[in-house]
Formats: structure tokens, C-alpha cells, sequence
């Protein structure tokens, strides 16, 4: 299968301030892919970077076979929704898709008016008067209509209540099946993603904690819970993810290709949420404490 | 682009456009009106050589409207630099737009050169449009304007013929420039209105006196470079003289200095200064007795024997064309590396 995305020792610094540094992740086509983090995380960084919307100061970065934003070719082939869905306050939503029909030559007309016309969006309305989840609506419009093969969305519900959130979450859902194309977004709430993607990056101290398929990544992992013990004396093929002690008892989460045979373990099965804090709360080489918002 | 381009810009447009009717319009009325005034009084004036004091009256009569004409001209650049230039950036900086339109399959390149050039066109023919109807109208005024409205001087040069169009395209790309720098509205346009200032003050103060070398020659003192000449009737006090910032015979030149010499060649008044004359003040045509309405003349033809002269730098006005395509291509050149840097720092900086 190709890649949509593929980073190699990808860093981008602002001033002092590293961003986002050694980043080497390798995404298959195909995936609605959740990008999760505490925000300042990165992970703005690494979506713009890969729309080509800033340049990387170190490492490289390929996006469908492509440089970013590396000529108009490249362009039609990747949408972006960037964060706050942006769109243009003096333009009507019937402009808005006129500003997407002039400006990209794989435009699909007819898709574009029937989502709005579903959405029940007024086609006269300015971008001024359109409410937080109406112009994130408008903005998603835009980017599927281009017919990308890749879709980034960064954020795109920070901003919503939660019905709106559902019905853009799920637009997004219906798009993507009826058209075939890849997704990244991005997100600090691990409730939004959960329910729709099926690739996990999780992104944590402007570093890459872990990327893989849901599924796999779910399988891998456990919680063990037990007496107390030095995590040093755990079986070589078990990396511990994140481990807690109280005076009696030691909670870690592992990861692990094997089964896990020791019988002084209760051993749990982990869920997006569980797994994704973990990672969070990995420190290696003290890395300043991340905190992720949780929500139901 | 073009349409996205022109669609974001056309409210201002349309409001630039209609105050620039308006202005033309009225200019339109008045300018036969004012052609013909000054074509009659030039035929009355010239049998009796009365010309001078026509051309006092006429100026005089229509000085504000000229200033304020010409102030039209000078300030619209600098407008189109503020309300054009560096929100035509920022604008989209500051909303997040830049990253909607950037994700449309258009390059940066394009998206800058569609807005860049088509707002310049847009500034540059309104700039020009402007200067040119100010010109005409003022036609008749700039041939009769006394020594500091004439055509060379800095307030009426930057005012008339094709400098204003090199004025506005620099004021333009200026204003997107320190917007794409400074990434926010309102210092931007602080900037671009300071920046586009000094460059203005500049260029007549610094640059434009040595466009080309100017022309440097003495003068017998008489009416028309001498601004006050007092001899005093009771002969108590030698006659002081205060030269005008004029050259005889070569009117409508931009004087840059005028000194006055005494008889061995020595600078003894500046400019603004009066200096008192070695000339005898108890006999002779210098004396109480002779002078007289018309023994001034007489007084300062002694004057000159004796050997005072004016000594002038100057540029003529036959220079006015060869200036204004001279300032214009510097400020072209100001254009082109500013335009430069902005799709320069486009792609490295802004994101």
C-alpha cells in the first residue's frame, strides 16, 4: 500500500523553540488518521507542514509522492480545513463556491451545492453571519469539493457544540466512504477521534509518542495491575509505556508483541482514551508534564 | 484568482473610483472657465507689458483651490499605500484566510502576483488618472505660478505629470511589503504612512537636486531676483538688499541656493538674509536726492557697476520632463526591489 504521509527526521523550530522535532512517521492510504496531543503539542506544526503551508527546518516530508504545496499538481491533490475553519467574512457562501470552482480545476460543482444545499445552509448568507459550526460545515464543503485524495482537517471541531460536532464528525464520516479519500485531523479531545478513525498519532512534548493503526495499537497494549515491582524486572519483549506505583501495587502500561504469561498480573485491556494518556504521560528525559483534556 | 482578487477589492475600488469622478468632474467644469481666463488676461496684458501683474492677480485668485489640488496628488499615494497596500495581506494574515485560499489549488507565486498586480494596476491608474486631470487644470495657474509654486518646486513637481504613478506604485507595494513583515493591520499602516513619509521628504531634500548636476551662475541683482531693496530717505543708512529665491530670466527654475556676492567675489548674505551694500549714500544715484520712484533703477544699476552679484544654483525648467522620467524610473526601481522582497519573504517567512 503507498503512503499518504511520510516524514523522516522532520523538525520545525520557531525562533528558539522547536515546534516539532524528529517526527519519522510513515502513514498508509486509505486511513481516516486522528492526530491527538495537548495543545501546543505540535500538531498544528506537522499539518501545516504537511500542506506545504511552512517549510520544515529539518528532515524531509513527502505527501502523496509529493513536495508540500510543491506546484499546482500537488495542491489539487491534498485539501486543508485549518484551524478555526477560516473563510472569508464578506463573502457569501454561494462565492465561497465560486472562489472554489474558479480556483481549482477538479471542482465538483454539483457535490458542493448539494451538501450545502443538505446542510441547509443559505446560499446568500456572508461568511460574517455564519455561526462556528455552519462555517466549519462551509469550510469542509470547500475541501471536499476540490476532490482531494488527502484531506487534512486541523481542529475542525474545536469550536462546535457537541451536536455540531457530531453532524460535522459524521459529514466527514460519509465523505470519506463515498469518495475513498484519506483523512488526517487533528484533535486535543480523544472522544472526538475515537469514533472515527482507524489510524492513531499521538503527539506529546512536540514529538511523535506513537503512530500505528488503531486496532493494532489496541491489541498491543495492556495494563497490568499487581504487587509492587521495579519495572526493570519485567520481560524484555514488554516496553513500559507509563507505570504507577502506590505502596503495594504497580499499575503499568505495556506494550507488547507476546502474551502475557505472569500470573501475578491482572492484565486490561486498554481503550483509545487509556492508551492515548498513557502516552501523555510518558516522560522520557524529562520532558515537561502534558496535560490532555479529557472529555465524554 | 483574478475574480477572488477582484472581488475582495472592488468595494474600495468603487469608493476610490467615485471620489476620483467626483474630483474630475468638478476640475472638468471649472477647468474651460479657468483656460479662458488665463488666455484673456494674457491678451490684454500683453500690448502694455503689464504680464507680471496679471500673473499675480490670477494666482492669487485661485491659490487655495491650486494647493489644494496638488495636495490631492501628493496624498493619494500615500493613501493607497495605507488602505490598499497593507491590509491586502495582513487582512487575510490576521482572519486565517491566507490558509484557505493557499489550500485551493492555486501556487503562493500566483496568489501574491494576482493581488500584487492587478490592486498596482488599480493604484497606479487611479494615481495617474488623478495627476493627469490635476495637470490640464492646472495648466494655466503653473504658467503664471510666482517663485515657489512654480512647476519645479518640490510641493508642484510631485504633484504633475507621471511621478505620482511611481509615487503610487511604491507607496503600494510598500504597504503590502511592511504587511507581510509586520503581519498586523494597524502598524502596518502606521509603518508604510512613516516609512512612505521620509521617502517623500527625502527625495526633494535629498535626491532629486542632484539628478543632475545643477546649473551654477551669477547674476546682475534687478526686479526679478531681488525681493526688498531699502534705501532709506534720509541717507542715514547704507541700502540693504534681500534676495528672492529666483534667477533672472530663467523663470520657473527650482532654485536649491541663491548667495550674494560683493565686488571681490565674497558670499556676504544667504538665503533670507539681507546684507547692507557698500554703496555712498550722500552723492550719487544712491543718494536721498536721487532716489525716488524712479530712482531705485538708477540705484541699483550703480549697484551692479560697482560689482554685487546674485550667485545662483539652480535646475531650469526645461528639466522638468527629463526629472520627472528620472524619478519616476528611481521609484519604479523601488517598486520592482521591494516586490522582489515581499515574494522573497512569501516564501520563506510567511505562513
Amino acid at each position: 500500500m503507498t503512503s499518504v504521509l511520510e516524514a523522516q527526521g522532520l523538525g520545525k523550530r520557531y525562533g528558539k523553540r522547536w515546534a516539532l522535532r524528529e517526527c519519522t512517521i510513515d502513514i498508509p492510504a486509505g486511513h481516516v488518521v486522528g492526530l491527538v496531543g495537548p495543545n501546543g503539542a505540535g500538531k498544528t506544526t506537522l499539518l501545516k507542514l504537511a500542506c506545504g503551508q511552512v517549510a520544515p527546518t529539518t528532515g524531509g516530508i513527502t505527501v502523496l509522492g509529493g513536495r508540500p504545496a510543491g506546484g499546482r499538481g500537488q495542491l489539487a491533490k491534498v485539501g486543508f480545513v485549518a484551524q478555526d475553519t477560516p473563510v472569508y467574512a464578506g463573502l457569501s457562501i454561494a462565492e465561497h463556491l465560486r472562489l472554489g470552482a474558479r480556483l481549482n480545476p477538479g471542482w465538483d460543482a454539483a457535490m458542493a451545492r448539494e451538501r450545502i444545499e443538505r446542510l441547509g445552509l443559505d446560499p446568500a448568507q456572508r461568511g460574517s453571519r455564519l455561526s462556528g459550526g455552519q462555517r466549519a460545515q462551509l469550510a469542509l464543503t470547500l475541501g471536499l469539493a476540490k476532490r482531494p485524495e488527502l484531506l487534512v482537517l486541523d481542529e475542525p471541531v474545536a469550536s462546535l457544540d457537541p451536536l455540531a460536532r457530531r453532524e460535522f464528525l459524521q459529514g466527514l464520516m460519509e465523505a470519506t466512504v463515498e469518495h475513498g479519500l484519506s483523512v488526517v485531523l487533528s484533535s486535543h479531545l480523544v472522544s472526538d477521534l475515537e469514533r472515527i478513525c482507524d489510524f492513531l498519532i499521538v503527539l506529546a512534548g512536540s514529538r511523535v509518542r506513537v503512530a500505528g493503526e488503531v486496532d493494532r495499537l489496541l491489541a498491543t497494549h495492556h495494563r497490568l495491575t499487581g504487587p509492587r515491582r521495579d519495572p526493570g524486572r519485567l520481560p524484555a519483549g514488554q516496553h513500559v509505556v507509563s507505570a504507577r506505583h502506590t505502596d503495594r501495587q504497580s499499575t503499568f502500561v505495556v506494550r507488547t508483541e507476546g502474551p502475557i504469561h505472569d500470573p501475578a498480573w491482572m492484565v486490561s485491556r486498554l481503550g483509545m482514551e487509556d492508551l492515548v494518556l498513557a502516552y501523555m504521560d510518558e516522560r522520557p528525559a524529562q520532558g515537561p508534564r502534558v496535560a490532555l483534556e479529557v472529555r465524554r | 484568482m483574478i475574480w477572488l482578487t477582484w472581488r475582495q477589492f472592488r468595494g474600495s475600488a468603487a469608493m476610490v473610483a467615485a471620489a476620483l469622478a467626483a474630483l474630475a468632474a468638478v476640475l472638468a467644469v471649472t477647468g474651460p472657465g479657468l483656460a479662458s481666463g488665463y488666455a484673456g488676461g494674457l491678451a490684454e496684458c500683453t500690448p502694455d507689458d503689464t504680464c507680471a501683474r496679471f500673473f499675480d492677480r490670477f494666482f492669487d485668485a485661485y491659490h487655495t483651490p491650486f494647493m489644494a489640488v496638488g495636495l490631492v496628488v501628493l496624498v493619494l499615494p500615500a493613501l493607497i499605500g495605507l488602505f490598499w497596500g497593507a491590509p491586502l495581506i495582513t487582512r487575510e494574515l490576521e482572519a486565517g484566510t491566507h490558509l484557505l485560499v493557499w489550500s485551493q489549488t492555486v501556487t503562493r507565486r500566483r496568489w501574491l502576483a494576482t493581488k500584487l498586480a492587478l490592486t498596482g494596476a488599480a493604484a497606479t491608474t487611479a494615481t495617474g488618472l488623478c495627476a493627469l486631470v490635476v495637470t490640464w487644470w492646472s495648466d494655466p495657474l503653473d504658467k503664471s505660478a510666482p517663485a515657489g509654486y512654480a512647476l519645479m518646486d518640490p510641493l508642484v513637481f510631485g504633484a504633475r505629470g507621471v511621478a505620482p504613478l511611481g509615487y503610487a506604485a511604491f507607496a503600494f507595494v510598500l504597504g503590502v511589503t511592511v504587511g507581510m513583515l509586520v503581519r498586523r493591520t494597524l502598524p502596518a499602516m502606521a509603518l508604510t504612512l512613516a516609512v512612505f513619509a521620509a521617502v517623500q521628504l527625502a527625495m526633494p531634500l535629498l535626491v532629486r537636486p542632484h539628478l543632475m548636476p545643477p546649473v551654477t551662475a551669477t547674476f546682475e541683482l534687478g526686479d526679478a531676483n531681488v525681493q526688498s531693496f531699502g534705501v532709506q530717505r534720509d541717507g542715514g543708512e547704507r541700502p540693504q538688499v534681500l534676495l528672492d529665491s529666483a534667477v533672472p530670466g530663467h523663470m520657473g527654475s527650482w532654485v536649491l541656493s541663491s548667495h550674494l556676492l560683493d565686488p571681490s567675489g565674497r558670499v556676504i548674505a544667504g538665503a533670507g538674509e539681507s546684507a547692507t551694500i557698500a554703496v555712498s549714500t550722500t552723492s550719487g544715484p544712491c543718494s536721498p536726492q536721487q532716489v525716488g520712484p524712479q530712482g531705485m533703477a538708477a540705484c541699483m544699476a550703480e549697484i551692479n557697476r560697482l560689482g554685487y552679484r546674485q550667485l545662483a544654483t539652480y535646475q531650469p525648467l526645461a528639466r522638468f520632463w527629463p526629472f520627472q522620467w528620472i524619478e519616476t524610473g528611481l521609484y519604479a526601481l523601488l517598486t520592482l526591489g521591494l516586490t522582489v522582497l515581499s515574494f522573497w519573504w512569501l516564501r520563506r517567512r510567511v505562513s
